[in-house]
């Protein structure tokens, strides 16, 4: 019983830690199933963050906060269109690029706006988003086994984790059941064919950044006004990469993002659980080693030698219309 | 790599063109200094005078820019076999693991001049080791160089935490770092050339491997423009269908650029490492790997560019620091951002500007916009 108690804790923590990594990793799946890469997930994440615990603690609201951080995120996934599409400037270098002015500026304005060495203000209850308790939470604690997994696992989060959730099969269905799903893939794939079907192939580019804003922006609201309370310099601590991470283990498909999130969250939960303790077998593991298994699994995964991750065809390519 | 626009006259190309992306990424981080709510130009003057108003800061200066000469390189080399190398950082860091391997070793029995030497094969090796596995991925199995060597960044930073906490760290002792470099290990300073110049310094961390970086630059102008492999390099990387048509094994070619351009960011590592601290702690590269792609973008991958770029980004470091203090608005988190917005400017967003200076150069003077390839291509 202390086990599967436990066992549930870590679980809980889990959902905690890999939720930011879902919300991020379905962001980058818009962008990159429309044909653009995007290693800009953590700055914009970051940038969204501070954007919510900036609004948050002037407004004292949290919906506020949310709404501010997916308007600059969105902002930013604009500036990654504006580069890489109408300008077909390289990608990659404008993710980068996107990275560094989301760190510099969300320290800089911090710092200038609220004078607590890069933080925002801690915020108060009501300005976030706090645990909820789902129906009869409280009375079926005591039931074993379904009760604990019911009031520790499934209750008692905040209304961004079980929008994330959400999120997953709400993606399934845009990417793989309407019009607009289909060209986004398909102008991911072969942008030339969606061009000749006379569908504009940057317009639809652009709605799939402007979708990615909209979920990083998500992403760094749950980081700020969720799992902490208040923005705090580099919170994102590369959590925008193991999305990234995520989201090509799971080659650039929602249900599997959301299994591949949980995996690394679930490897982060454990980390920290076991920490100075010897394991059966392998005796102590570094933590060190623990912090560095979803890039290594990463890699492993893109060498083929589980599986081969196929990134979409026209991924990173600019397209040129022909003249 | 297509390029959808047409030719402009050399100089614009690669004087006019530039400017003006550099002179857009100023702007906007002036507004940046508007926003936080002090005088961009102020803050401007302070940061010029802070990087090289007195001997002291001009050898800060170029103290900074040595490494970000090494991190710069090492992403242009890359850069002409089109990869894109976001690895510095992880193999600078572990660059230094090599440097601090050989200093450790031979500090008490050679001098100095001895040492260095062996450090900077150890510095290169290590660096390159850590682009190798990359590099291999990519050239046998097709993963895609920019997560990979991303991921390694990381890899990077957990292992060398492990190794300076559980194995590195002397007995005993409290910081996870080695202990201090004896006599052999310590890299002499160079502050007594600008001493000569006329400058008074009093100590700064200016030291023999600036000389090091030069000649590293030289060395990669050789190797890019002036020898059979570096062709090859750039052959790939202008066309990987041609250089496989002209026999170029494009395994070979794309592991051998990607040991080089890993072998110039170790030896970034010997100019903190060796030069200054004289010993080997965490985090010590902070951030120069990755200044090195703002730097290659700026000199648009050409030895002769690297070198001012570097030195200007050495003087924003140097001049950041000082602006930190007199404007406490504006911490050195400002480079940063300065940082982000040249690589946007002058990277991703390179070509904004072009059709209008080309629309201006063609209503001046037809000839020298290249009216007839324009012509060619069907208008």
């Amino acid at each position: 019983m202390d086990f599967f108690h436990s066992l549930i804790l870590v679980l809980d923590s889990t959902v905690r830690l890999s939720i930011p990594l879902l919300l991020a990793a379905l962001a980058g799946l818009y962008s990159e199933r429309s044909g653009v890469f995007d290693i800009g997930l953590e700055g914009k994440m970051l940038a969204g963050a501070f954007a919510a615990g900036a609004a948050a603690a002037v407004t004292g609201s949290a919906w506020a906060g949310l709404g501010a951080a997916m308007l600059i995120s969105v902002f930013l996934a604009l500036v990654h269109g504006f580069a890489s599409i109408t300008h077909r400037g390289n990608q990659i270098v404008s993710g980068v690029a996107i990275n560094f002015i989301a760190a510099g500026s969300t320290i800089i304005l911090g710092q200038a706006w609220f004078r607590q060495g890069g933080r925002t203000p801690s915020l108060p209850g009501d300005a976030r988003f706090g645990a909820v308790e789902l129906p009869f939470a409280g009375a079926v604690r005591d039931v074993p086994i379904l009760g604990d997994i019911y009031s520790e696992l499934i209750s008692g989060h905040s209304l961004l984790t079980y929008a994330a959730f959400l999120l997953v099969p709400f993606t399934w269905w845009v990417l793989f059941r309407t019009r607009f799903g289909l060209r986004l893939r398909a102008v991911g794939e072969n942008p030339a064919a969606v061009d000749t079907a006379g569908v504009s192939v940057s317009w639809l580019r652009y709605r799939a950044v402007i979708c990615t804003g909209i979920l990083t922006g998500m992403a760094g609201t749950y980081l700020s006004l969720a799992q902490n309370a208040g923005f705090v310099k580099d919170m994102t601590a590369g959590r925008g990469f193991i999305a990234l991470a995520a989201l090509i283990f799971a080659k650039w498909k929602p249900v599997p993002v959301m299994f591949a999130c949980l995996l690394f969250g679930f490897l982060d939960a454990f980390a920290i659980r076991i920490q100075g303790t010897p394991l059966p077998l392998i005796g102590q593991v570094p933590v060190q080693f623990m912090q560095a298994l979803p890039y290594i699994l990463t890699v492993v995964l893109l060498a083929g030698f589980i599986g081969k991750a196929v990134p979409p065809r026209a991924g990173g390519v600019p397209y040129v219309k022909e003249r | 790599m297509s390029a959808p626009y047409a030719k402009l006259p050399a100089w614009a190309d690669y004087g006019l063109i530039p400017l003006i992306n550099l002179a857009v990424a100023f702007l906007v981080a002036g507004l940046v200094v508007m926003l936080v709510g002090e005088n961009p130009f102020r803050a401007a003057a302070i940061l010029v005078e802070g990087a090289l108003g007195r001997g002291q800061n001009i050898a800060y200066t170029l103290y900074y820019a040595t490494s970000f000469i090494f991190t710069g390189l090492a992403v242009a080399v890359a850069f002409h076999c089109s990869l894109f190398n976001i690895g510095g950082e992880g193999q600078a860091y572990v660059g230094g693991l090599g440097v601090a391997v050989v200093c450790l070793a031979f500090d008490s029995i050679l001098p100095w001049w001895l040492v260095f030497p062996l450090a900077i094969v150890g510095a290169a090796l290590f660096g390159a080791a850590w682009a190798f596995i990359p590099a291999y991925f990519q050239a046998k199995r097709g993963s895609h160089i920019v997560i990979t060597t991303i991921m390694f960044n990381f890899i990077a930073a957990s292992l060398m935490v492990y190794l300076l906490v559980n194995v590195l760290k002397p007995a005993g002792a409290q910081a996870p770092q080695t202990r201090n470099f004896l006599e052999g290990g310590q890299l002499p300073k160079l502050n007594w050339v600008l001493e000569a110049m006329g400058f008074s310094i009093r100590s700064a961390p200016f030291n023999l491997s600036f000389l090091l970086a030069l000649l590293a630059a030289f060395l990669v102008w050789v190797l890019i423009w002036r020898t059979r492999l570096g062709y090859e390099i750039r052959m790939r990387g202008f066309s990987p269908k041609a250089a496989r048509y002209a026999g170029v094994s494009e395994t070979k070619i794309i592991i051998i650029t990607m040991l080089i351009s890993g072998a110039l960011a170790g030896m970034m590592a010997l100019n903190p490492v060796m030069g200054d601290q004289n010993r080997l702690q965490i985090d010590f590269v902070t951030g120069a790997g990755f200044v090195g792609i703002a730097v290659a973008l700026m000199g648009r991958s050409h030895p002769a560019g690297i070198v001012p770029a570097a030195i200007l980004f050495g003087m924003l470091y140097q001049g950041g620091a000082e602006l930190a203090f007199e404007m406490p608005n504006i911490s050195r988190d400002m480079i940063v951002i300065i940082q982000g917005l040249v690589i946007l400017f002058a990277g991703a967003l390179e070509h904004m500007f072009r059709p209008s200076i080309q629309a201006l150069f063609a209503s001046l003077s037809p000839r020298s916009a290249g009216i007839e390839a324009q012509q060619g291509e069907g208008g």
